[in-house]
């Protein structure tokens, strides 16, 4: 019985893999044979920009994504690490407004905001640029929360400990707290990097120009219409396998610390 | 605050060190500083963080209240001379001034709606059912089973809606496999009829009773009860696949946390596995399959990505965050597509203002 299910769930990908080495015609006659009849590198030649077709640029996806999702996975890491820090710890005035605002936007949905956030990237000269693509969400509340509790949990005797020995509020959060919560770090790193991976409404509204593609938007694009429906679909398959790769391997390798994540990230009261 | 002894005060002191009371104000001055410093680090830690919400969370949604009062159509600034405040307008065209804008949101709103009512349920009891299934006790291989159940849901949802596309095409995997038994599947996305007008016109009625002609939000009841189209079920299919192994993973820890006595003790008492899962376990779990299901409700209103890919062109795949977007974007009515948009936040914020205080409730009772 469970085994069934496993082939179930697992059988998407499996269409997604075999398909991505067939011919057009094949794919399109025989979308039930699980092996390629005549098999073809064609598709993944054209992913790889080998023979190009003069419409897709997908090794410049493959670089914006990781481009951007790098940096928007840095920009979280380090500005949840200080917020969810001065919010667990540091006794500021206004400690409380702040904490609660990042509650309340916790619960506001990322549809509703992509009118707001293009608004803003017009208003700020960012809109169809890098900047523009990782500035706006490269904090997020649940982050900023997510590390907070995990700093929660460290023993306040070691920050005593370390200001005795004379360390200012910034060591001994670097040397001192992080090292600690360095679990913590991995999971948000993952968690962060997955959804800047797999993020498509904010990039498709943030910008306009085929340069900018990311893999999720170029796909979206060309899976749209960009290339008429119904064709080319060991193309679209390969493009979406590749979309898939990355965050497969990090899953595999990192499955305890996402598993963890997601829960903590979504029991957030 | 100093340590050294006024002038005048008599010498009460007739040992050395420091008292009880000096050293408490020593540490309170230290404490105090410390304090001090805090305040200064505390806002030196939280305003990049801040900053990045303010500017780019909270200012564009009291931006966009006011452009959802307005005829802003994107391409000037919002606050150019052009750009006119035309009150309760957007709202009132899409809700209640018969015509296309409003037919198209009640359209949008009941493709959720079909998508909301099938997704929640079946997803939660498929989760809980897969959680009880990988946690029994004598199961081999726990791990793989785990693992395929949640893979789908780390991935690119555009990445996997692609694949499903190709699945469901006219053509595709899903109907060969169906014409195996005889069947002839249907061109599933683009299929415009709903599955329960389907069922009844095979029944013999084709056509809707006069009473169905009612009209609410521009759309009568006859379409409000036509039932998801089919390429709205290709979706339904898909959500269900990819989020159950993420709720499984909710009710794998919460089942983790049940004691194996309670259930030893049952089982003792002669229950049958159905009687231990209804009057034991399900009780137990309760707090969890509130959490699940509202956090499913929350979600299964921001379906945005795999109406994107199926929904231009294509009215029953249109939903309402779909729907806000290519108001704005395609057709440049901004102000009518925040509107859209704030009316599903509305929505969206009663449902986590439910989900909190029903959470909440269950917790303390």
């Amino acid at each position: 019985m469970l085994i069934i299910f496993a082939l179930l769930y697992l059988a998407p990908f499996a269409f997604e893999t075999a398909n991505s080495f067939k011919t057009d015609g094949d794919a399109s006659a025989n979308g039930l044979s699980l092996i390629p009849h005549p098999p073809t590198v064609s598709a993944w030649n054209q992913i790889f920009g080998i023979s190009n077709n003069g419409v897709t640029d997908i090794p410049r996806w493959l670089f914006n994504s990781a481009l951007v999702a790098t940096f928007i996975t840095i920009g979280s890491v380090v500005l949840a690490s200080l917020a969810g820090y001065a919010l667990a710890r540091l006794e500021f005035k206004g400690r409380r407004i702040v904490f609660g605002l990042v509650i309340a936007t916790l619960a506001v949905p990322s549809v509703v905001l992509l009118i707001p956030q293009f608004l803003m990237l017009k208003e700020l000269g960012l809109f169809n640029t890098y900047a523009g693509m990782i500035l706006p969400i490269c904090v997020s509340a649940t982050g900023i929360f997510m590390m907070r509790q995990f700093f929660l949990q460290v023993p306040v005797a070691l920050e005593e400990a370390a200001r005795m020995d004379g360390a200012g509020v910034f060591t001994t959060w670097w040397r001192v707290v992080l090292p600690v919560v360095r679990p913590g770090l991995i999971t948000l790193t993952i968690i962060s990097f997955q959804g800047a991976w797999n993020q498509f409404a904010f990039f498709e509204v943030a910008t306009i120009s085929p340069k900018y593609f990311t893999l999720t938007t170029g796909l979206a694009n060309i899976v749209g219409g960009g290339l008429s429906a119904g064709n080319q679909f060991p193309l679209k398959l390969g493009a979406s396998l590749l979309t898939t790769i990355p965050i497969a391997a990090l899953f595999f390798v990192f499955q305890r610390y996402l598993v963890r994540g997601r829960l903590e990230g979504s029991l957030k009261q | 605050m100093t340590n050294v002894p006024l002038g005048n005060e008599p010498a009460i002191r007739d040992t050395p060190g420091p008292t009880a009371s000096d050293s408490a104000r020593r540490k309170k001055r230290r404490r105090s500083a410390a304090k001090r410093g805090q305040n200064l680090y505390g806002w030196i830690f939280v305003s990049p963080a801040l900053a990045i919400l303010i500017i780019f969370l909270v200012v564009p949604i009291i931006l966009a209240l006011y452009i959802s009062f307005t005829n802003w159509s994107g391409i000037t600034s919002p606050f150019a001379s052009a750009v006119h405040f035309v009150g309760l307008k957007n709202y009132k065209t899409i809700l209640t001034e018969p015509g296309l804008a409003q037919q198209n949101f009640g359209t949008a709103v009941r493709n959720n709606f079909y998508y909301v009512i099938f997704v929640v349920p079946l997803q939660t009891a498929l989760a809980l059912w897969l959680a009880i299934l990988v946690n029994n006790k004598f199961l081999k291989g726990k791990g793989f089973f785990r693992t395929a159940f949640y893979f789908p849901s780390v991935t690119s949802s555009i990445a996997i809606t692609t694949v499903f596309i190709f699945l469901f095409s006219g053509t595709g995997a899903v109907n060969r496999a169906l014409s195996l038994f005889g069947i002839k599947g249907p061109d599933w996305i683009y299929d415009q009829n709903g599955v329960i007008t389907t069922i009844l016109s095979s029944l013999g009625v084709h056509s809707p009773p006069s009473w169905a002609n009612f009209q609410i939000l521009g759309l009568s009841l006859w379409n409000w009860f036509a039932g998801p189209s089919f390429g709205m079920c290709v979706i339904i299919i898909l959500a269900i696949w990819t989020t159950s192994g993420t709720f499984m993973l909710f009710f794998l820890a919460a089942l983790q946390n049940i004691s194996e006595e309670a259930e030893e003790a049952s089982e003792i008492d002669g229950a049958t596995a159905w009687q231990r899962f209804r009057y034991v376990t399900l009780p137990m779990l309760r707090p969890v399959v509130l959490l699940v299901a509202t956090l499913g409700f929350i979600g299964t209103w921001q379906v945005f990505d795999q109406s994107f890919l199926t929904g231009p062109n294509n009215p029953t795949m249109v939903t309402p965050a779909f729907l806000a977007y290519q108001v704005s974007f395609a057709d440049f009515a901004f102000g009518e597509g925040a509107a859209i948009a704030f009316l599903l936040f509305g929505l969206i914020v009663v449902l986590t203002l439910l989900q909190r205080k029903f959470v909440k409730e269950d917790l303390t009772k």
